[in-house]
This record gives C-alpha cells, sequence and structure tokens, in this order.
C-alpha cells in the first residue's frame, strides 16, 4: 500500500527564510583564526606548518595520508601564533592551528588552477581543493566521487533542496553562481564517466529553478527535479528517492543504487578550485535568529570565532539563550560561543530564552502524528517504547536502525516526546552495544 | 564578551504548535454541537448531567493522581473529554449517583489503574457505559423521549434501535428525525447532524483522520443494504455517528497505522451490525469499539508498515533465512 505512494511522507515548518535574496556579504577580516584539524569524517589531519611559520591564504597547514582525509587550508595570511587543544564547533576537543592574520590576504604560490585531463587527476583535485560534504556530514568528497563500483554509478545527484527552515545560502549560491554550479556537474559528469546530472530544488525557489532550466538547455543531461516544499526533501535518502525514483535502503551507499549524491555548494566550491585553485577556504553561513541585531548572509573566513560573525551583523539583540550551528531541525545546539567556524556550519542561528524554551514531556497518546510524519516509513512511538523497555527484538521488528535523525517524529509530537534524538542517537547506542542487529 | 550557558538540547530545535491540551481542547469544541442538540431536545438536565460527568472525571482524576503521587494531569483536559463523552452515552434522566459510578469507572477503574494517560486498553468512556449498561440496566435503557413529544403518562419511551428489536417497524421515526435528533435515546445519539458537525471540525483541525469513522460507517451502510435494511436507519440510529466519530477515534485505544485504522474500523462496523441483527442486544456499538479495543495491540503488530523499497514478501524471506 505504501510502496506505490508517489512520495515518501515529511512535514510542513515554517520556512523562515526571512535572509532569503541576502546577498553573501565577506565578513572583516577576523584577527585571529583557529583552524581544527578535523573537519570531517575520517583521520584528522596532522599539521604541516609549525609555530612561527609564515602562510598565506590557501596553503595547506593540515594533513595526512591516509585515505579517508582531506586537507585543511589556511585561510588567512599571517603568523601561526599557536597550536593547541580547543573545543571546537563539532563539540569535541581537537588540535588548532591558530593564525595571526596580517590582513594581506596574499594568495599561496600553489594557488594555481590544477591541470585535470583525467578521472584520476579529477579526483586528486578534487581532493586538493579539500571539499568536504558541506550538508553537514563532512564526508570528504573525493572518497564519495570514488565509489568501489564505478561501471554501475550513472547519475550526480547535486542537492539544492536546502529544505531547512531560515537557512538561504545555498539559495543565494545557486542564483548568483548557477553557472559555476552547472560548470561543476558537467566535470563531474565528464570525469567520473556518468550519463546524467540532475539538480533537486524545492519549489519556494523559483528563481534558482528557473535559472538553471534556462542554463541547461542544449545539456540534455542536465535535468531540474523541482522537489516540493516539504522537510526533509534534503534528507540524502528523501532526495534520492524524489529525483530517481530509486530507494536508499538503509546502510546502502548512494553508489549502491547507481548514484552520487553532493550538495550544490560542494560542487560549487570544487568548480572554483578547477578555475581558480583556491582551496575551500571560506564558508557561506546564514546568520539569523531573534536575537541577531542584523540577519544576513555573509562569507567567513574557516576558523573565524562566532562573536566575530555575530559581530559583523550587528551582534546580539538582546539575552541569546541559544546558538544553534546548523538548520533549526538537525542542527546542533552549543553551550558556548567560544567555538569557530569550520568547513561544516551553514548556519547560525541565535535565539532568546522564550525561542529557546524546552516543553515538558507528557504522556504518548498513539496519537499516530509521528507515524504520519517519519518519511522512512517507521513507526517513531513505537521503537521509542522499545528503547524504554531496552528491547532489542522489539527494536528490530520496527527497523529502529533505519532511522535517519530527521526530526519529523519530535516535531509533530504533541507529547513533545523527544523521539529522534532517543531512536536516532539513544537506539543506535543501545543496539550497537548489544552486538549490533541481530 | 563571549555567551556562556546556552540552553542546549537535541534537534530539533523547532516544534509544531500542536500539543495534547490543544488536541482534547478541539474535542470538546467538537463536543458542544451535541452537547447543545441534547440539551435542546432533552432540556436542561441533558447540560447539568454532561456537567455532572465532566466535573466528576476530572476531580477522581486528581484524587486518584494525588493519592499516587503520580503528575496531576488534569490541564491536559483529557478526563474533561472523558467525561462528556461519557454523558452522551447516557439516558438524559439517568440519576446523577450513577452517572458518577459511570465517571469512577472511566477514570480510576480503566484509565488510571492501568497507568494513566495512553496506557488504557479500552476506551473509558465506552467501557463505563457497558458497565453501567450491565449494572444498571433498567435505568440506563429507560431512555426519555424529546421534550416536545411528552405526554402526561408517556415520559419515556422505546429509542428507534428497540422498536427495531421488537419489529415495530411501522413505528420506526423518519429518516430525517433521526437525522436531526428529535427521538428518543441516550443524549448524544440522537442527533446525527450535530455530531458531524462536530466531526467535520475534528477533521478540518487535523485531530481525527476519516478513516476510523468512514470505515466504520461505510461498513455499517453495506451491512444493512446486504441484509436488506435501511442503510440510513441503520447508520442515523443508536451509537454510530458517536461511536465512530469520538469513541472509535480514540488514539490511545485505535491502532497507530493507517492499514491498522482500516481493519479496525471495518471491524467495529461488521460487529455492530452483527450484534444488532443477531444478538438479543438491540445496540451493538459500544460492545463492538469495546472488543476492537481490546484487539488493536494485534493490529497493531500485524500491521508494521514496511520498509521504503523493501517489499513484504523479501522482508518475509530474509526473515526465514535467520
Ligand atoms: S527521526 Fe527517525 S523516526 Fe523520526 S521521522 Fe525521522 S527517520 Fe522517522
Ligand atoms: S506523535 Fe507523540 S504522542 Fe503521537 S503517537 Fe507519536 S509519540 Fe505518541
Amino acid at each position: 500500500m505504501s510502496s506505490v505512494q508517489k512520495h515518501l511522507k515529511g512535514i510542513h515548518v515554517d520556512h523562515c527564510k526571512n535572509t532569503a535574496g541576502c546577498a553573501i556579504t565577506p565578513i572583516v577580516l577576523p584577527e585571529k583564526v583557529y583552524i581544527p584539524m578535523s573537519q570531517h569524517i575520517g583521520a584528522p589531519c596532522q599539521p604541516t606548518v609549525a609555530v612561527g611559520d609564515h602562510v598565506k591564504v590557501g596553503q595547506v597547514i593540515g594533513d595526512n595520508a591516509a585515505p579517508v582525509c582531506a586537507p585543511i587550508h589556511a585561510s588567512v595570511s599571517g603568523e601561526v601564533t599557536a597550536i593547541e587543544q580547543k573545543m571546537t564547533a563539532q563539540g569535541r576537543v581537537d588540535t588548532v592551528i591558530v593564525i595571526t592574520a596580517d590582513g594581506k590576504q596574499e594568495p599561496a604560490e600553489t594557488v594555481v588552477p590544477p591541470v585535470v585531463t583525467n578521472k584520476e587527476e579529477f579526483l586528486k583535485a578534487v581532493r586538493a581543493s579539500g571539499a568536504v560534504g558541506l550538508g553537514g556530514a563532512g564526508f570528504p568528497t573525493h572518497i564519495k566521487f570514488n565509489p568501489r563500483n564505478p561501471e554501475e554509478v550513472d547519475t550526480l545527484i547535486v542537492n539544492g533542496a536546502e529544505c531547512e527552515p531560515f537557512i538561504t545560502v545555498d539559495h543565494q549560491n545557486m542564483v548568483v553562481h548557477a553557472q559555476d554550479i552547472m560548470d561543476g556537474m558537467l566535470h563531474t559528469i565528464h570525469f567520473l564517466n556518468l550519463k546524467k546530472g540532475i539538480i533537486g530544488i524545492e519549489t519556494n525557489k523559483p528563481d534558482a529553478i528557473a535559472k538553471f532550466k534556462e542554463l541547461f538547455q542544449g545539456h540534455p543531461e542536465l535535468e531540474v527535479a523541482e522537489l516540493q516544499q516539504q522537510y526533509p526533501q534534503g534528507a540524502e535518502r528523501v532526495l534520492c528517492y524524489e529525483t530517481t525514483g530509486k530507494h536508499l535502503i538503509a546502510g546502502k551507499l548512494p553508489a549502491d543504487v547507481g548514484v552520487i549524491i553532493s550538495n550544490v555548494s560542494t560542487i560549487m566550491k570544487i568548480e572554483q578550485f578547477l578555475k581558480t585553485g583556491m582551496p575551500l577556504v571560506s564558508k557561506s553561513i546564514t546568520v539569523d535568529g531573534n536575537a541577531v541585531t542584523n540577519p544576513q548572509n555573509v562569507e567567513a573566513p574557516i576558523g573565524t570565532p562566532l562573536p566575530e560573525v555575530i559581530g559583523f551583523c550587528g551582534g546580539y539583540k538582546g539575552e541569546p539563550k541559544k546558538i544553534i550551528l546548523g538548520g533549526p531541525m538537525m542542527g546542533r545546539a552549543i553551550p558556548n560561543d567560544d567555538v569557530c567556524v569550520v568547513k561544516g556550519t551553514s548556519a547560525i542561528l541565535v535565539f532568546d530564552e522564550a525561542f529557546a524554551q524546552i516543553n515538558a514531556e507528557t504522556a504518548c497518546i498513539n496519537c499516530g502524528r509521528c507515524v504520519k510524519a517519519c518519511p522512512m516509513n517507521l513507526v517513531p512511538a513505537q521503537i521509542y517504547k522499545a528503547y524504554n523497555n531496552k528491547d532489542l527484538e522489539a527494536l528490530n521488528k520496527y527497523h529502529a536502525m533505519t532511522c535517519m535523525s530527521c526530526g519529523c517524529c519530535t516535531y509533530v509530537c504533541p507529547a513533545r516526546k523527544q523521539l529522534s534524538f532517543i531512536n536516532g542517537n539513544l537506539v543506535k547506542g543501545f543496539v550497537n552495544s548489544q552486538g549490533g542487529k541481530k | 564578551m563571549n555567551k556562556r550557558n546556552l540552553i542546549v538540547s537535541s534537534a530539533p530545535h523547532v516544534v509544531s504548535p500542536v500539543n495534547t491540551s490543544r488536541i482534547m481542547l478541539d474535542v470538546l469544541i467538537a463536543l458542544v454541537p451535541a452537547v447543545a442538540m441534547a440539551t435542546y431536545v432533552f432540556g436542561m438536565r441533558a447540560l447539568l448531567l454532561t456537567a455532572v460527568c465532566a466535573a466528576a472525571c476530572v476531580a477522581f482524576e486528581y484524587a486518584v493522581e494525588k493519592i499516587l503521587k503520580r503528575d496531576v494531569t488534569i490541564s491536559d483536559l483529557s478526563a474533561a473529554v472523558t467525561g462528556v463523552i461519557l454523558s452522551l452515552n447516557l439516558p438524559a434522566n439517568l440519576p446523577f449517583w450513577m452517572a458518577i459510578v459511570g465517571a469512577f469507572i472511566a477514570i480510576v477503574l480503566v484509565k488510571q489503574l492501568f497507568g494513566g494517560m495512553g496506557q488504557n486498553f479500552a476506551n473509558p468512556a465506552i467501557t463505563a457505559r457497558v458497565a453501567l449498561f450491565v449494572g444498571f440496566a433498567t435505568a440506563m435503557t429507560n431512555f426519555p423521549l424529546p421534550v416536545a413529544q411528552q405526554t402526561a403518562d408517556a415520559i419515556t419511551g422505546a429509542t428507534p434501535l428497540g422498536l427495531f428489536a421488537k419489529g415495530m417497524v411501522e413505528e420506526l421515526p423518519s429518516n430525517a428525525q433521526m437525522f436531526f435528533g428529535t427521538i428518543g435515546g441516550s443524549m448524544g445519539e440522537t442527533s446525527a447532524l450535530a455530531l458531524l458537525i462536530g466531526g467535520a471540525y475534528l477533521l478540518f483541525k487535523k485531530v481525527i483522520e476519516p478513516t476510523i469513522p468512514a470505515c466504520f460507517i461505510g461498513t455499517v451502510a453495506v451491512m444493512a443494504i446486504l441484509t436488506g435494511n435501511d442503510p440510513i436507519f441503520h447508520v442515523c440510529a443508536g451509537g454510530v455517528m458517536l461511536g465512530s466519530i469520538f469513541m472509535a477515534t480514540d488514539y490511545v485505544t485505535s491502532p497507530i497505522t493507517t492499514k491498522g485504522k482500516v481493519i479496525f474500523g471495518i471491524g467495529c462496523g461488521l460487529l455492530t451490525m452483527v450484534i444488532r441483527l443477531f444478538a438479543s442486544y438491540p445496540e451493538g456499538v459500544s460492545f463492538a469499539i469495546l472488543i476492537m479495543n481490546i484487539l488493536t495491540p494485534h493490529i497493531d503488530n500485524l500491521t508494521i508498515p514496511a520498509l521504503n523499497g523493501v517489499p513484504k514478501e523479501k522482508k518475509a524471506k530474509k526473515g526465514g533465512d535467520k
């Protein structure tokens, strides 16, 4: 019955895209940047510079020969004044290279367009660009682009859904840098031997859709997929189904169903690296929320302390009580603002006390709202009950490990159960501690 | 200066404004037409009975939660909803003390002793009605006639279903009377129109889904046609409207998935008609819902949705391989 439905389930959340159409302004150069050595999934980088070294913009300052790793580059020119342990935006203590800026922003000598003529050189260039999944996961892109079964992969899906409320930087980049994104898609398709490229965009961004439709004329291999306005269209499994009709079952990689999925800003950054040789040294960020004076879109060097970004936006308005890195559905609330911009930072949302209020949980009333919301077709209420009873068998029966922590169930639950946190995080920890799926 | 001591919580950081109290408030609003209609048909005694039931349910909930040292949850309005629905299941002239016994059964025995909100296996109002029906059979079947039809020596009379069961078909009221509710019966079972207005409000507010009422009412109608009876009469008579819209849709005691709701609704309809046509009771809605309530955990168990892209057969085979 449900296997023939045309769309996956989801929820309607207020878009709150207050900064839509807002140009991305580079912020005032910070005095110091703090660049962590682990901004991706995989082996952390080792510093390749020492205290006292002079570095230039785009110079590699951290790398690791391990297979799953992406290099990290200096985002400002200046002097390395410390290499220390510090809490990062990802919520862990990490080795951080502190660079005191000299204000000149000299590009490094290595910043020249790379020579790319084949797949190998392309993948090398992707690695050198420092690209990681900018949608949040942070998986090194050159690994994603190099699946074990290349002959079975034929489609590149570019994620331009931007389904999280508040965030508008991808939208803005799609409108302003559509050409780069298209060229990036064409290059990726060409060098990876794919057959077609699809960019998925939610219909609440008609200007971006129109732009790509126009640009794609004469490129039969490229296609715009208009996505309905529903959260979470940008979740990998949902996007894959909505654009190609293929189901990404939990535990499968996109390559297993013949696709590669990449964020629109990742594709853009790769193309800009191919054109200029400048790697990923800055990030487009939406700064919004009711406790920021001037919500806007900014471009900030990687490693910029949060207070500097917020200071550029007019500072805090009133007393901030919650700061979220990323969108309100899947972003992370941080305990203090003493952290810095990293590759995965797409939004900084600052809210006052009223917004930050956490409502008390009440009893589950079995209303079924979570079931109607879950894009993965799970029964969230039963999973959370099975977890409370520490019932491994029931967790398996209800496919608990398929949860992707999208937050739809928590959003709709009238009893204010933290379903997605329990089902997505606690359950996984519990099942793994019990020796995993039977 | 850095900001510290921010509030940290797990995502998502936004939630829908609908909470349990809001849902229960909507149900209360949806019950207004039915209570108003009952008051119009049976007089102020009906309104008073509703007030007594609601107050008794809230008071019992408060008292039990205090005694059992649970969080007091009367502000979620669910006890008030149970009270109002219970009253609609009673004849308007039922002695108050019997109504209070009903409230005790609903809240204390069925709801709180099974663990409180969300834990009860059967709908409290239905169970209370069935218990009263068994315990106080005379008072519970002594239905008053509408005020307008009462005469000096006939204050009470048989319900349409009572007449039907006795085979007194020619004395049945017209379908229009049945629809608007100027007939004898328990308070909330007379006016299909008032209940439908409330149901429409609940659908509009997305408090309930049409699945259960549609399957329930549809099955009753189909069964009536198949057995050569008047479908409109059977749908409007007795508790079908009240039961299908307000009691079978009780979240706690009905299945959580759409497929489960279809099975549940059809089951309710079938059992209702089987009891009406073949059992010795004239009315079967309460028993039908009660039985389906008890079956709900099993229905839920059999209707776990398949994962996206994983057909049922494949999953079954995988289970067999293990
Ligand atoms: S968080 Fe998990 S259970 Fe909840 S809606 Fe998303 S996938 Fe379903
Ligand atoms: S949405 Fe919340 S209250 Fe409703 S069934 Fe799911 S967990 Fe229970």
